[in-house]
């Protein structure tokens, strides 16, 4: 009888993901030595702080951890989507949400707009800075009126000769004080409707007419600056203006989903930190007479977040691998931001309380990721968003 | 002067390791593998000395499965400049890889070879002796400190009780000790470039050697568990204790 040869199958290079190749892997090997040698065993001060010291965005440039996808003249490595989530889920592994999203933004949520929306010039101009760490960016979208709903900003660019005129207030703007360079969308046709109309602009710390309103005190990613920018007829060079006029909705939008992607791969980073502190602890705590780890009610349910961390955690591989090869995916990361976002919160939840008494003290790190993960369903999209993103596409 | 370094693929260092249910062996299947921890700082002695103007060509050297070509791909990413992957399924002991590696430093010549004292997995610390001892070259041995000046090596040693230091004529065999340097972390603009260096793969025959293991493992077991702690109320206790249930004094 004939045997049916079995298909020959080329190894995967982990088997996390099967889109993943080599130099993920080694990526990640080096992120997590990274995280765990230089991050670990000192960031507790700069929650007290708030904030990340330059000298460790440097040296992660220095890395080339801050130049993933960025293209190879300017530094970058020119490397995928996926590697992005990689980034991310080990800086959340750290157990500092703060010192991830202060790297994040700076990677995947400000610097984008220069990197896709730039001209040859602007992008050489400032792109190799940012991917040596020595420039520090955010993002200034939102407004205290306008979060997700970008279409009700209220910033505006008046275009005055070779410049712009900026007035207007941003809210919760990450890395808002620590930042040298803040990619701002600003109305520039006051008639347009709705989302029409919106510009982006790199405005560079200490233009004149450019301050920052207030350093805001959060529940928690502490060690993450956040602040109110106040812009005040400041002048911004036309020249500073990223893509066509008034189309700047439209880089927005691109960039949310790469965000989303990002926040969903750091809360899974997060997720799958909290249940390796939870059977840390659970293992050699005892009650009645045994581990908590003997309790079935406590394994089983351990058991069953990391079943769902660990589904999750391929639904954003999925996204990431879809976006890699340059598929709209819009359902699936809007689908990621909504499960993550909650998700996180579940697990967080969860193992606080497995860590009972301790699980409430300052100096345990569950405590702190608790803080961490609540903003995960609010930021970048509130689950209630990303929700109705998702129904529409439902079919 | 070339310097080749032979490295290890090994269960990573923070997989807590579980002995097979058949006693055979520890589980690898599913289990995150890595350069050997000492392997890695060969390698970083290796780079230093390329980056000083000493080393001219460092090749990194693998052999057992298909995947040692990732371990390679490292040594490359840190800053090797070729590998040679020596591809075989067989059980790899000491004394297979002693001489495999006597044949591609014969073919090689290199000045140097640079290697981890020991790998992490069974820890024999025999394979850099006897490499030394086949090619009939001088050996420095657990070094925590290297230099290189002409024709001579000055290897500091950590030995029990203290430091040696030993003077060596090359050609010679470096065996690595966990003082000697901090491994530095590949940039990923050189895991990029690593991706481009050539790595050459063989097969035992080609190198005349038979890697058919010459010992027979016969039982793998979990190390006893620690048994809990227990409180003493006195030294007399503790003393008591000691003699008659330890049984140590």
């Amino acid at each position: 009888m004939d045997t049916v040869e079995p298909v020959a199958r080329e190894a995967p290079a982990c088997l996390d993901h099967p889109a993943f190749r080599p130099e993920h892997v080694m990526l990640r090997d080096q992120l997590r030595r990274f995280v765990e040698t230089e991050i670990k065993p000192v960031a507790a001060a700069w929650e007290n702080k708030g904030s990340v010291p330059r000298e460790v965005l440097r040296r992660m440039g220095a890395l080339g951890f801050l130049g993933i996808r960025y293209e190879e003249a300017h530094g970058g490595a020119a490397l995928d989507t996926l590697a992005t989530a990689i980034l991310a889920e080990e800086l959340g592994r750290s157990t500092y949400g703060g010192f991830a999203i202060t790297v994040l933004v700076h990677t995947d949520m400000a610097s984008p707009h220069l990197a896709n929306g730039g001209t040859e010039a602007q992008r050489a101009r400032w792109m190799p800075g940012i991917i040596a760490g020595e420039i520090i960016t955010a993002v200034a979208v939102t407004e205290p009126d306008a979060g997700s709903d970008v279409a009700g900003m209220r910033t505006s660019a008046r275009r005055d000769g070779d410049d712009y005129l900026l007035n207007g207030t941003k809210m919760y703007i990450t890395n808002g004080v620590l930042a040298d360079l803040v990619f701002v969308a600003a109305r520039t046709d006051p008639q347009a409707k709705g989302s029409r109309g919106i510009s982006i602009f790199a405005v560079e710390r200490g233009t004149p007419g450019f301050s920052v309103g207030r350093a805001l005190d959060k529940q928690g990613w502490r060690s993450s600056d956040t602040a109110e920018l106040v812009f005040d007829d400041c002048r911004v060079a036309a020249a500073n203006r990223l893509g066509a006029e008034n189309r700047g909705f439209y880089a927005i939008m691109r960039n949310f989903q790469n965000e989303r992607i990002v926040l969903g791969a750091q809360a899974m980073g997060e997720a799958q930190a909290m249940i390796a502190l939870a059977l840390d602890w659970v293992r050699q705590r005892r009650a009645f007479g045994a581990t908590l780890w003997e309790k079935q009610a406590i394994r089983q349910r351990l058991a069953m977040l990391s079943a769902r961390v660990a589904a999750a955690r391929q639904l954003v591989y999925h996204a990431a691998w879809l976006d890699s090869l340059g598929h709209d995916c819009t359902l699936q990361v809007s689908q990621v931001k909504a499960l993550c976002g909650e998700l996180v919160n579940e697990v967080a939840y969860a193992c606080q309380q497995f860590h009972g008494g301790m699980g409430y003290l300052r100096e345990s790190a569950i405590e702190r990721m608790v803080r961490d993960a609540r903003v995960q369903s609010i930021g970048g999209g509130a689950t209630e968003v990303m929700l109705e993103e998702v129904a529409k596409r439902l079919g | 002067m070339k310097i080749l370094v032979p490295v290890k693929r090994v269960v990573d260092y923070n997989v807590k390791v579980r002995v097979k249910s058949d006693g055979t062996g520890v589980e690898t299947a599913g289990v995150k593998m890595s350069m050997n921890p000492f392997d890695e700082i060969a390698v970083e002695e290796a780079v230093r000395l390329k980056e000083k103007g000493v080393a001219t060509e460092i090749i990194a050297v693998s052999m057992g499965v298909a995947q040692c070509g990732e371990t390679i791909r490292t040594a490359l990413a840190m800053g090797a400049d070729r590998g040679i992957l020596v591809e075989t399924d067989a059980d790899l002991q000491p004394l297979a890889v002693a001489k495999m590696l006597k044949v591609l430093v014969d073919r090689e010549q290199p000045t140097l070879v640079v290697m981890g004292k020991q790998a992490i997995d069974d820890d024999m610390n025999a394979t850099g002796q006897m490499l030394a001892a086949l090619l009939g070259w001088a050996q420095g041995t657990f070094a925590s400190k290297v230099a290189i000046e002409g024709d001579k090596a000055t290897v500091t040693r950590e030995i029990d009780g203290g430091l040696e230091t030993v003077a060596l004529k090359l050609p010679a065999v470096v065996t690595t000790d966990l003082r000697l340097n901090e491994p530095r972390y590949a940039s990923l603009p050189n895991i990029m470039k690593a991706r481009k260096k050539p790595i050459e793969t063989i097969k035992p025959a080609d190198l005349g050697v038979d890697p058919a293991p010459r010992l027979t493992v016969i039982k793998v077991a979990e190390p006893p568990k620690r048994q809990a702690g227990k409180k003493v109320g006195s030294v007399a206790e503790l003393v008591a204790k000691l003699k008659t249930e330890a049984k140590v004094i």
